[in-house]
C-alpha cells in the first residue's frame, strides 16, 4: 500500500495529463473510427470497417458544394480580416492618437458579443439595406469578427518587437519603407501568420451567425446541422478528420520550421 | 547615396541644443564641439540627459531649440538615414531574423553597394569574428554580439560612431577586454567616437575628452587627467573618483598659495588650483593623497591633527580608513600596501597629511555631496 502511495504521488502530474488528453481525444478518435464505418442512412452504430467513405468523399449529395463554399469564404474572409486587422493592429500599437483608448476597447466588442445577437443583427442590416443574404453576406460577417482575432494576435506580436530594431535600421541607411519591409514585417510575420490560421479556422467553424445571413447558400457547418437529424453520413467525418490532419499538419511544419530556424544558421 | 548630408565630414558641433519634455530640460542649452578623429565620453549619472543628446545626434530625437553641425552641414532635422551617423544600441538591438553577415552587411546594401563580401569580411576580421558569418544573433554571446554591433555600425565608414552605454550589459572581466578592445579599434580606424556612460571609469579608459553632464548641462568637459586632478565643481569631485570635500574659509595670501582655515587647522592650496569666488571654499584633497600615520609622527606638507580611524577595509593593493575629524566629518584615505608596515587600527589616534600641490578649493556654496549620492549602477 504505501508502496503503491508513493507510486501513485510520484506520477500524479502523468497520470492527471494522460486522462486530461483522452478526455480531449476521444471525439476526435470517435469521428476518425466512424468515418471507417460501413454506414446505412445514418452514421450512429457501427456497421463494420470500410474505405469507401475515403474513396468516395464526395459520394453524398451537396457535401462538396458545401465545403467548397466553407473553403472559399474561409479563405477570402481570412485575406481580408487578416489585413484589415493587421493594420488597425499597427495603428493602436505603434501610434498615439486620440480615441485610441476607445478604439482599443470597441475591437473586442465583437468577440465579447453573443454570436446570437450579432447574427440576427447582421441579418437584420442586410435586410434594411435592401441586400439578399447569401455567399458575401456570409463574408463580410466573417470577415467582421474575424477582425477582433486578428487584431488581438498581431498587436501582441507588434508590443514584444524591440523598437531600437527599427531605430537600428534608420540608423544604417534604410528610410521608412525599407525598415517596415526589411525589419518589422518579417519580425511581425509569424503573429500575422497566427491571426490568418486563427481567422480561416473561425471562419470555416462558424455556424450561428452563418445560419443568419447564408440565404440560401449552403456552408459545410450548415450541411452538418441540417443533415445531422436525419441521419449525418460519413462522408462528413472523412471532411472532418481531414481539416484535423491539415491543421495538425501545418502546426507541426510551423514548429519545425521554428525549430530548424533557431538551430541552424 | 552622394548628397551633401551623408558625405558631411569633419567637426561635431552642438550649438545650444536644448530638449524639453513638458516641464522637464532634459538638455539645457548645450554647446559642444567634438573635434573629428577623437574618442568623446559624455559622461553622467541617468538621468543627466546624455542618452537625448545622443539621439538627437543620431537623428532619432529632434531638439526643441538649437542645431547640430558636421563641418559645415546643418543635420539638426536629416533624417537618421540621412546622417553620416552610426550608433551602437544599449542592447546591441541586432536583427535576430538576419544571419550576423546580413547584419553587418544591411547598412552597405541600403546605400545601394553591390558588393559587400568583401568589407564584411574584412569588418568581421577586425572584430575577429569571421567564423560566426552565417550565424543568427541570438546564437551569439554577449560580447560577441556587442563587437558585431560595432562591426555592423563601423563597416559603413560614418564620419561619427555612437556608443550608447555599449558596454552595460557585459560582466566586468569582458568590459575591461572590450575597453581596451574598442579603444583599439578607434585608433585603428580613425574615426570620431561619441560614447555615451554612466561608468566613470569606461569613460577615463578609453576617451580622449571626456563632459561631465549633469541637470542636462556640461559641468566640465577636459582629458581624464585634467578632469581627475583639477575638478572645478563638487558634482565632478565627487562623481568621478572620491574626494574628501571640507568646507573652510580663505583667510590669508602666502606668495602662490592660498591659506585657507579648517574648523581651526590651517593647510594651504595653490592660488590657480582655487575656482572659489569668495573666500567661502570646499577645500578638496583626494583620498590616495593623503598619507596616515600615528598622532606621534611628525609629519611634512599639510597636516590636518586629530582624526580617529573609524573604520578600516584592507582590500589588497590598499586599505581605506575612514577618519573621524574632530568636527564630525568622515575622512577618506586610501593607503597603498607597499610599505610592509601593518595597518593601522580601528581607534587609532592618527595624523593625516599630504603635498600641498594635491589639493584643489572649489565654491564653497556648492554642495558638497553633489554627485556622491548618485548610485552610477543605477539605470
Amino acid at each position: 500500500m504505501n508502496k503503491f502511495s508513493r507510486w501513485f504521488s510520484k506520477n500524479l502530474i502523468r497520470i492527471y495529463a494522460v486522462v486530461g488528453f483522452t478526455y480531449l481525444f476521444i471525439p476526435i478518435v470517435y469521428t476518425f473510427v466512424f468515418s471507417f464505418n460501413n454506414y446505412v442512412k445514418s452514421n450512429l452504430v457501427w456497421r463494420g470497417f470500410t474505405f469507401n467513405n475515403w474513396k468516395n468523399p464526395c459520394g453524398v449529395l451537396d457535401i462538396c458544394p458545401a465545403l467548397g463554399n466553407s473553403i472559399k469564404i474561409g479563405l477570402i474572409a481570412t485575406t481580408g480580416a487578416t489585413i484589415l486587422g493587421t493594420l488597425i493592429a499597427f495603428a493602436l500599437g505603434r501610434y498615439a492618437f486620440k480615441g485610441r483608448g476607445i478604439v482599443n476597447t470597441l475591437i473586442f466588442l465583437p468577440m465579447a458579443t453573443p454570436e446570437l445577437v450579432l447574427g440576427a443583427s447582421l441579418l437584420t442590416m442586410f435586410l434594411n439595406f435592401g441586400f439578399n443574404p447569401g455567399f458575401w453576406t456570409i463574408v463580410i460577417a466573417h470577415i467582421m469578427f474575424c477582425i477582433s482575432f486578428v487584431v488581438v494576435t498581431v498587436k501582441a506580436r507588434i508590443a514584444s518587437l524591440d523598437p531600437r530594431l527599427e531605430q537600428a535600421a534608420m540608423d544604417l541607411y534604410a528610410n521608412e519603407g525599407e525598415t517596415f519591409r526589411r525589419i518589422t514585417l518579417p519580425l511581425v510575420a509569424p503573429g500575422i501568420a497566427g491571426a490568418a490560421l486563427l481567422a480561416f479556422s473561425l471562419s470555416f467553424d462558424d455556424f450561428i451567425i452563418t445560419n443568419f445571413n447564408s440565404g440560401t447558400t449552403i456552408t459545410f457547418p450548415l450541411y452538418v446541422y441540417t443533415h445531422a437529424e436525419r441521419g449525418l453520413p460519413a462522408q462528413a467525418n472523412v471532411i472532418g478528420v481531414s481539416m484535423f490532419m491539415l491543421a495538425l499538419i501545418i502546426v507541426l511544419a510551423g514548429q519545425f520550421v521554428g525549430r530548424k530556424r533557431k538551430t541552424t544558421a | 547615396m552622394s548628397d551633401a548630408s551623408t558625405s558631411a565630414k569633419g567637426d561635431l558641433q552642438l550649438k545650444n541644443i536644448t530638449k524639453t519634455y513638458g516641464d522637464f530640460n532634459a538638455v539645457d542649452d548645450l554647446t559642444l564641439t567634438i573635434p573629428e578623429g577623437s574618442f568623446f565620453a559624455l559622461l553622467g549619472p541617468s538621468g543627466c540627459g546624455k542618452t537625448t543628446t545622443l539621439r538627437m545626434i543620431a537623428g532619432l530625437d529632434e531638439p526643441t531649440t538649437g542645431s547640430i553641425y558636421i563641418g559645415s552641414t546643418d543635420i539638426t532635422y536629416e533624417k537618421p538615414y540621412r546622417r553620416p551617423v552610426n550608433t551602437v544600441f544599449q542592447n546591441y538591438a541586432l536583427f535576430p531574423h538576419l544571419t550576423i553577415f546580413e547584419n553587418v552587411a544591411f547598412g552597405l546594401r541600403r546605400r545601394g553597394i553591390k558588393d559587400v563580401k568583401e568589407q564584411v569580411d574584412k569588418v568581421l576580421q577586425l572584430v575577429e569574428l569571421p567564423h560566426l558569418a552565417e550565424r543568427k544573433p541570438t546564437q551569439l554571446s554577449g560580447g560577441q554580439q556587442q563587437r558585431i554591433a560595432v562591426a555592423r555600425a563601423i563597416v559603413n565608414r560614418p564620419a561619427l560612431l555612437l556608443l550608447d552605454e555599449p558596454l552595460g550589459a557585459l560582466d566586468l572581466k569582458l568590459r575591461r577586454q572590450m575597453q581596451i578592445e574598442l579603444k583599439w579599434i578607434q585608433t585603428e580606424v580613425g574615426l570620431t567616437f561619441v560614447h555615451v556612460t554612466h561608468d566613470q571609469e569606461e569613460a577615463m579608459t578609453m576617451a580622449d575628452t571626456i563632459a561631465v553632464m549633469n541637470e542636462g548641462r556640461i559641468e566640465q568637459m577636459g582629458t581624464p587627467a585634467d578632469l581627475y586632478d583639477n575638478p572645478k565643481t563638487a558634482f565632478v569631485a565627487n562623481f568621478l573618483g572620491q574626494s574628501n570635500l571640507i568646507q573652510g574659509t580663505v583667510v590669508d595670501t602666502e606668495g602662490e598659495n592660498l591659506v585657507v582655515d579648517l574648523f581651526g587647522q590651517k593647510v594651504r592650496v595653490q592660488k590657480n588650483r582655487s575656482v572659489a569666488k569668495d573666500s567661502s571654499v570646499l577645500f578638496g584633497i583626494r583620498p590616495e593623497k593623503i598619507r596616515i600615520q600615528a598622532d606621534s609622527h611628525t609629519q611634512s606638507g599639510c597636516v590636518l591633527e586629530g582624526g580617529t580611524i573609524s573604520d578600516v577595509s584592507y582590500i589588497g593593493v590598499s586599505t581605506q580608513y575612514q577618519v573621524e575629524m574632530p568636527w564630525g566629518q568622515e575622512l577618506m584615505v586610501f593607503e597603498q600596501n607597499d610599505d610592509g608596515i601593518p595597518p593601522l587600527d580601528k581607534g587609532d589616534r592618527v595624523k593625516l597629511s599630504w603635498e600641498p600641490i594635491f589639493s584643489f578649493a572649489l565654491n564653497g556654496h556648492e554642495d558638497a555631496t553633489a554627485g556622491s549620492e548618485v548610485n552610477p549602477e543605477e539605470e
